[in-house]
């Protein structure tokens, strides 16, 4: 899978090889990171408790 | 000429009763419909119906009207569409369309009536006991539900000539079709994310079956129109959408190609049959699927290989040919030009970089979404987290859809005004024959006892029922007998008039 790489940072245990980016958008790029963030956080409170329950509890009949 | 390209969508949703010592989903889903038809309901008159008659020319031994259940609700809705239980499923069958942006809107409709769903239950369900619905396809588990899709077709065509170029493009089309989904089932090699949430449940190239050893082309042959002319393609290769470009582009551009079938524009323009046969479709299906790089070649009959992509452009190219020679009158002329331009500039972007159709296309748009928590919680693919993204991308709750977040958030296009997909929630398309069928419910809901795709039966007092045909999708719009209902007062006058 092709890895993302110019709105992340690299994940910690990941070398992504190019690391050099322009100033402008380094800047753009923080705004928008921290646009996610505020996103993610606020997916964090709708989110349902206890994934693994969850997704295991969720269990359909073939349909069609 | 091509025939106008009537289309509609079928979604099964996913559902979950809440709160139950023993949920039953048939019960679940009929307790949600109820809740949701207020006024009297209509019955679904099954007389034109069936499912087994296949389009290859043969019906199955056995084959009859599927009997009429008693305690499962199935309802027309004022706005034209079905809205009913299938198997363990609610479902819901837009009202038929005359091109994809009116099925777009149609589309959305539907995902609103269900949310309504859902509030007009929580009012009769035991307290602590709640429905949810989930406009996906595949429970993670193996268990696979459908978005049909349907097109009028001309009857001249032979099958097999759409099968033929259907293969390669529904395997192809999914790189703009797909919505995602974290891991494999049923079999399929093990990888983190996919494309599509249906390719894993394809196991043969074509056939009757929608349940078991599912076809890329499936040869349903209920025409729900005049038999002699029409075919309603029937088409199970695909995922339900949320993202409207990708509804958009899924009708639109199967439209074109179907129109380009019909008027037998590939074969003639490029003689391309040879090398547009795929060596392997139902393998293609998975490959493609398999490969969010968009970067993976799948082997052509005659030994090439080319990537999903590359093989999009050469329907497009044709497309835009077809269009310059032909004109898209059969997918709506201005409607037809926005598919080819939308579907050009998806394909560049696959090509350059996938990831920028963040916001266009579900499956990229998930897994943007799955990679900003995979990046700041540091997960790995198979924490079950991810998998709750996934199913909860797909929440029709609009508290609780993490699509719907996306689009507040501004991060998705819209392609119709949320004032018009209320408005579509009760109102029907007034340009095909749900225009009629839809009034018709609206007006004299206590009149009308029954009503199909092709049929409405009207209860005028005294007489025995009158059963009006609508055999032709195209009759019955706004323009048609918009001026007869504004005449007219009672159904007695209505069917008068039009029996005389």
């Amino acid at each position: 899978m092709a890895e993302q790489q110019r709105r992340q940072r690299p994940a910690p245990k990941e070398r992504v090889e190019e690391t050099e980016e322009l100033p402008a958008s380094t800047e753009r790029g923080e705004k928008l990171k921290g646009e996610l963030d505020d996103l993610l956080d606020e997916i964090d409170e709708v989110l349902e408790e206890n994934a693994e329950d969850f997704v295991k509890s969720y269990v359909q009949k073939g349909g069609e | 000429m091509a025939v106008p390209k009537v289309c509609g969508t079928e979604t099964e949703y996913g559902v979950v009763l809440r709160g139950a010592p023993d949920p039953n989903p048939v019960l679940a889903s009929s307790v949600l419909i109820n809740s949701y038809v207020e006024q009297r309901k209509v019955g679904w008159d099954f007389d034109d119906e069936s499912p087994g008659r296949d389009a290859r020319g043969y019906a199955r031994e056995g084959t009859q009207a599927p009997e009429i259940e008693t305690h499962l609700v199935n309802t027309v809705l004022t706005n034209g569409a079905r809205y009913y239980v299938d198997h363990a499923h609610p479902e819901y069958s837009t009202p038929e369309c005359a091109d994809a942006l009116e099925l777009v809107l149609a589309d959305k409709a539907g995902e609103r009536v269900l949310a309504r769903s859902m509030q007009a239950a929580s009012r009769v369900l035991e307290p602590g006991q709640s429905i949810v619905v989930y406009k996906n396809n595949s429970d993670g588990k193996g268990n696979s539900y459908g978005c049909h899709e349907n097109y009028l077709v001309d009857r001249a065509v032979p099958f097999a000539t759409l099968v033929r170029h259907l293969l390669p493009w529904f395997a192809t089309r999914q790189v703009f079709t797909g919505a995602g989904k974290v891991g494999s089932e049923n079999g399929a090699a093990p990888v983190p994310y996919q494309i599509s949430q249906r390719a894993d449940f394809f196991e043969e190239e074509v056939g009757l079956e929608t349940t078991l050893k599912r076809p890329i082309v499936n040869t349903r042959d209920e025409p729900h129109a005049d038999p002699q002319l029409y075919r309603r393609l029937h088409v199970i290769a695909g995922d339900a959408n949320l993202c409207e470009v990708a509804t958009f582009l899924k009708v639109g551009a199967t439209a074109v190609i179907l129109a380009m079938i019909e008027d037998d524009f590939i074969d003639a323009a490029s003689g391309t049959r040879k090398e547009w046969s795929l060596a392997g479709p139902v393998a293609a299906m998975r490959t493609v699927s398999h490969d969010p790089t968009c970067r993976a070649t799948i082997e052509l009959a005659d030994g090439s290989r080319m990537t999903a992509v590359e093989l999009q452009w050469e329907f497009l190219r044709l497309a835009q040919k077809y269009a310059d020679e032909t004109g898209l009158a059969a997918c709506g002329e201005s409607v037809g030009d926005e598919v080819l331009s939308r579907w050009e500039s998806v394909l560049s972007a696959l090509e350059r970089d996938p990831r920028s159709l963040d916001g266009q296309l579900d499956w990229v748009t998930k897994l943007g979404l799955l990679e900003a928590y995979l990046e700041r919680d540091a997960l790995s693919w198979d924490d079950p987290k991810l998998s709750l993204l996934d199913l909860q991308y797909h929440d029709v709750r609009p508290e609780r859809s993490l699509y719907e977040r996306l689009v507040r958030a501004g991060k998705v296009e819209r392609l119709v005004d949320e004032a018009d997909v209320r408005n579509a929630i009760t109102e029907p398309p007034g340009s095909t024959r749900a225009y009629f069928r839809g009034t018709c419910l609206a007006r004299w809901p206590e009149s009308v006892v029954a009503a199909n795709w092709d049929s409405l039966i009207l209860d005028i007092g005294g007489d025995p029922l009158k059963r009006i045909p609508m055999m032709e999708p195209l009759r019955g719009t706004r323009a048609h007998v918009g001026p007869l209902f504004d005449t007219v007062n009672t159904p007695a006058e209505l069917v008068a008039r039009l029996t005389s």
